[in-house]
């Protein structure tokens, strides 16, 4: 058991010192800061749609949509209302993860694809509002004319704006506290309940569990997380635009996480980083990246499917 | 970025090969040092090359390289090589873009950015090199406040504003063809842009507008706005789609027979567009940003379209591989006039500055304007042939090249105000 | 008025004829096999590229008997290869080969065939309209409607009337059963799974004739049909037809009265109808759940 634990406390260490210091090392690779601030935020929004795929078995394909109204959320609250980055990102936060609240209470009693083809609806919906709207969201042309504020803590102001390095450590402290937050729900009696309902729904059912009620809170929560997420991603962009929202993110987030292995904590961010990084490196080689990536999905679905980090773990066992 | 001994950044494929070769570096460091001095000057191209601009995208890219090489083999820009490296900005996704533009800008240490096809993508990527104060040409983006509104010193554009393109056809149409116009939109800021240049220049002449269809991005099967505007009973039928839809559009149309009852034409026409339409489709009164075959032509037009065949399978150029030719060789101009790469010096030169005959391949006088970073570049107006007329490549009867000039809003009405960094 | 609503009621039947086309065989591949196939757009491609580099020699007519066939070739290899190693797991599985599987179909048209569009002419035959009224109705478009009439009929005879029909629709109803009466599932699924890559192929050689020959070309024609399946009911080919159908007319009206959200409309009525009467139409109760 303490060997176990010691463990757990190596692998951990690893993560959290090969993040720490990604801006030193990456650039050996061929890297550079801005991929790592983007490996971040889609790595969670990943973790985000695992949350809810691999810990409640429920497949959203939708759930793009709340990213991207996090996206947009913390552009026009940066735009409009106060230039201040954690304002935007609260504000982010709530507005995606509430109309994901309220949406997901209309369907926690779809299962399967019919699950699936409900979020693909209301997702589209959003991104055709988002395409359409003009006046508020710029359409096609995406949202502009924001920019990520310092942050003033009175004695000193740090540049997010300028400084690569500096913006990747906030996104890090971010990512970090959501990240937490996550992992402490799932250790909770909720999180075991989760489980409970994804290896078996009836027994759980038998056992006096609320099933609907706790999908809606899983789910929820997890619209919180992609808002956040989306609007990170709103500054590390500067910008924000309809893709965000469209079912193709959602599938791209999906990928990720069955990549990495979705029965797994940490696979979703190990799946964002061969994902976003393979696209990243493929397209600057060969113009038939898509080809290579498709191969790579592939042959993940056909010979790994517990994803890169669910195989290791398997051969730790075997 | 890793930084060598003197403090400058040194590109990961030095780093590597560094590493390979250490023994060698440390016998033979004098070698290496002179060798820096040589690095070549780098430039990045970040355009589509997958989704549906990948056409555009790729011919653009194709323009570029031609000029890369003709530079190269004339001793390069202020005596060193230039290399150009490409990145797939994918056709819609402006993440992707803006990544893409940083990671030219932060790892490779571009000293020029070239992007982009779609004009959303290339605002999102001027935000980017404006912020890290690079040079930036938009080759082919045509949305109206890249170099209005929210125009910037450090970026420049070589293609048309949509207000330039209704100016150049609209009062020949209306000559021409009468003045109740029904119009057929995309519903993006590119087609709402179009529209209105169009509407307010109809309005002048006196023209009324019987309706302006609004279709979505992607849109494949326009038969229901074709039978809302033919119900409208229009003179003329202004197709302002681009891309995939302009095709779908008018292959329906010339199969609904519209084009017998209803004078079909529209502002900006490609040959990527043409080329992928049968000939019944090929019908209207267009205008062409750049078109290879001029009643005047000149050897160096002869050999610009004997150098792209060389490079595309024997296809003439269109007006997207001349817009990546005109990128590159504008900016070596200004870099030699400017004697620098440094950005401000390089923006300072390209400002007024007139391209020569070898390079705008037309008529007209083709300048950057200085006011708004707009390069004022010739319509060729004229109509769609169905077959090639004595000559099969040729779909494009072009009727007059009129100078970007004469068709351009002034600086005032652009809404721009440049305004250099100190 | 009046008369905008009837044309484009008889218009949006037309499209919509077209989106069951592809959204039946769609719905054959997701009954029996239980694969979402998002590759459909990428078979509907390789129908229309195959057409195309068959038309010089084979005509219009040659190719338009043989290209879907080739697809279905082409489908059944990669039932053989691929699709047939996840079934029976989790349907995500089969959601995600078949993404990575359109990312490969897109690139690789691109590869052969280039980024740009190809000229696709219609026999001159089928170019005249109806009457100069009804322009709309081309020679071409009631083609269409006539093909997918015939493939329609003919599939519905091939499944109510012969042995290989009969097992599909009892395989959709209980798979396992089948099996246990000794039907070779493994042969039965692969057969289908052509079927339904023949009807996408089908589906791009006619698409050929009316958009653009482009790699992206079924992007924009892959979600349509999913939603008819999901409105007419998964599990019941009719129901995929009649909501085919009935999304064709709601994107048709619309683009007539609020053209903003002639796109979003077809999506709002998936929704309504998953949330207010899940098994759609004329869907079986508690099919893929």
């Amino acid at each position: 058991m303490t060997a176990e634990r010691q463990k757990h406390l190596a692998v951990l260490v690893a993560i959290w010192g090969a993040l720490v210091f990604a801006p030193y090392w990456m650039p050996l690779f061929g890297g550079y800061t801005a991929l790592g601030s983007r490996v971040l935020v889609l790595g969670l929004g990943a973790m985000a749609v695992n949350f809810l795929l691999g810990f409640t078995g429920v497949l959203s394909f939708g759930h793009a949509a709340w990213f991207g109204l996090g996206a947009y959320a913390c552009g026009l609250t940066l735009k409009f209302v106060a230039s201040s980055t954690p304002l935007g990102l609260v504000a982010g936060t709530l507005v995606g993860g509430v109309a994901g609240g309220l949406l997901g209470a209309l369907l926690v009693r779809r299962r399967g694809i019919y699950f699936a083809m409900v979020t693909i609806a209301f997702g589209q919906v959003f991104y055709y509002i988002a395409f359409q709207w003009l006046s508020v969201t710029g359409g096609d042309d995406g949202l502009r004319g924001f920019a990520r504020q310092p942050l003033d803590f009175k004695l000193f102001r740090i540049d997010l704006l300028h400084n690569d390095v500096y913006f990747y450590y906030f996104v890090l402290v971010c990512f970090a506290l959501a990240v937490g937050i996550m992992a402490f729900i799932l250790r909770s009696p909720f999180g075991r309940t989760m489980i409970a309902i994804r290896e078996n729904e009836r027994r759980a059912r038998f056992l006096g569990i609320q099933i609907e009620l706790h999908i809606w809170i899983a789910f929820t929560l997890s619209c919180f997380f992609m808002a956040f997420a989306g609007a990170l991603y709103a500054l590390v962009n500067n910008f924000a635009d309809p893709r965000m929202l469209h079912y193709s993110l959602s599938g791209d987030f999906i990928i990720m996480a069955v990549m990495g292995g979705m029965r797994t904590f940490w696979g979703p961010l190990l799946g964002a980083i061969v994902f976003v990084v393979l696209q990243d490196y493929l397209s600057s080689v060969t113009v038939n990246w898509m080809s290579f990536i498709g191969i790579l999905i592939v042959l993940i679905v056909l010979f790994f499917p517990r994803g890169v980090l669910g195989l290791l773990r398997q051969r730790r066992t075997a | 970025m890793s930084k060598d001994l003197l403090g400058r950044p040194v590109p990961r494929r030095t780093v590597l090969k560094a590493g390979l070769a250490i023994g060698a570096v440390q016998v033979a460091s004098p070698f290496v040092l002179q060798a820096r001095g040589e690095e070549p000057i780098k430039i990045g191209f970040d355009d589509p090359l997958t989704g549906t601009y990948a056409a555009p995208g790729k011919n653009e890219q194709i323009g570029c390289e031609l000029a890369v090489d003709q530079i190269n083999a004339k001793n390069g820009i202020l005596g060193r090589k230039i290399e150009l490296l490409s990145e797939d900005s994918t056709s819609g996704d402006a993440g992707t873009a803006v990544q893409k533009a940083r990671k030219l800008i932060e790892r490779d240490n571009v000293s020029f950015l070239i992007g982009n096809v779609n004009s959303a993508l290339s605002q999102a990527m001027a935000q980017v090199s404006n912020e890290k104060g690079v040079l930036h040409i938009v080759p082919g983006g045509h949305t109206d406040p890249i170099t209005g509104v929210d125009c910037k010193w450090n970026v420049f554009r070589v293609c048309n504003t949509t207000r330039m393109e209704a100016n150049a056809v609209c009062s020949l149409l209306f000559k021409t063809y009468g003045k109740k116009w029904h119009f057929i939109t995309p519903d993006y800021a590119f087609g709402h842009t179009l529209f209105q240049g169009c509407e307010a220049d109809l309005k002048k002449l006196g023209g009324t507008v019987t309706g302006n269809e609004l279709t979505p991005l992607g849109t494949t099967d326009f038969s229901a706005y074709l039978i809302k505007a033919r119900a409208a009973n229009p003179d003329v039928l202004l197709v302002l789609v681009q891309g995939n839809d302009m095709v779908n559009c008018l292959k329906q149309i010339s199969q609904f027979g519209i084009e017998k009852q209803i004078h079909v034409a529209g502002t900006q026409q490609e040959l990527e567009s043409v080329e992928a339409m049968p000939p019944e489709a090929r019908v209207g009164v267009w205008m062409f940003e750049w078109y290879w075959k001029q009643a005047a032509g000149t050897p160096s037009l002869d050999r610009f379209i004997a150098d792209i065949r060389k490079r595309t399978g024997g296809k003439v150029p269109t007006a997207r591989n001349w817009f990546g030719y005109v990128t590159i060789h504008a900016y070596a101009l200004a870099c030699e006039k400017a004697k620098s790469i440094e950005a401000k010096a390089v923006a300072k030169a390209l400002a007024d500055m007139e391209l020569p005959p070898e390079i705008k391949l037309q008529p007209n006088k083709v300048y950057f304007r200085g006011g708004d970073h707009q390069l004022m570049l010739s319509a060729f107006v004229g109509e769609l042939l169905h077959q090639g007329d004595g000559d099969p490549e040729n779909l494009f009867k072009v009727n007059s090249i009129v100078a970007g000039d004469a068709i351009a809003p002034s600086v005032a009405e652009t809404g721009c105000k440049m305004q250099m960094p100190a | 008025m009046l008369e905008l609503i009837f044309f484009n009621v008889t218009n949006g039947l037309i499209i919509g004829a077209f989106y069951a086309l592809m959204a039946i065989g769609l719905s054959l591949i997701l009954n029996l096999s239980g694969v979402i196939n998002f590759a459909h757009g990428g078979f509907l491609v390789i129908g229309g590229y195959l057409a195309y580099v068959l038309t010089p020699y084979l005509g219009f007519w040659g190719a338009l008997l043989v290209a879907p066939f080739l697809t279905a070739l082409i489908g059944f290899a990669v039932e053989r290869l691929l699709i047939r190693r996840i079934y029976g797991r989790d349907p995500l599985y089969g959601l995600l080969l078949t993404f990575g599987l359109a990312f490969i179909i897109e690139d690789g048209t691109r590869q052969i065939w280039g980024a740009n569009g190809l000229p696709v002419s219609v026999p001159p035959a089928l170019m005249s309209a109806l009457s100069s009224e009804f322009f709309f109705i081309t020679g071409y478009r009631m083609f269409m409607v006539a093909t997918v009439a015939v493939v329609v009929a003919l599939l519905f005879v091939l499944l109510r009337y012969t042995r290989f029909g009969v097992r599909i629709r009892a395989g959709t109803l209980d798979l396992e059963t089948v099996a246990a009466l000794g039907v070779n599932v493994r042969a039965l699924r692969s057969l289908n799974f052509a079927v339904g890559i023949f009807l996408a192929g089908l589906a791009g050689v006619l698409a050929g004739g009316q958009l653009g020959l482009e790699p992206t070309m079924g992007d924009g024609l892959l979600m349509p049909s999913f939603i008819a399946i999901i409105v007419g009911g998964v599990g019941s080919l009719t129901g995929t037809l009649i909501g085919g159908l009935l999304i064709g007319v709601a994107s048709g009206l619309t683009a007539v009265v609020f053209p903003s959200a002639s796109e979003a409309v077809i999506y709002i009525m998936m929704a309504l109808v998953l949330l207010l009467r899940p098994r759609g139409l004329l869907g079986e109760e508690g099919m893929l759940t």
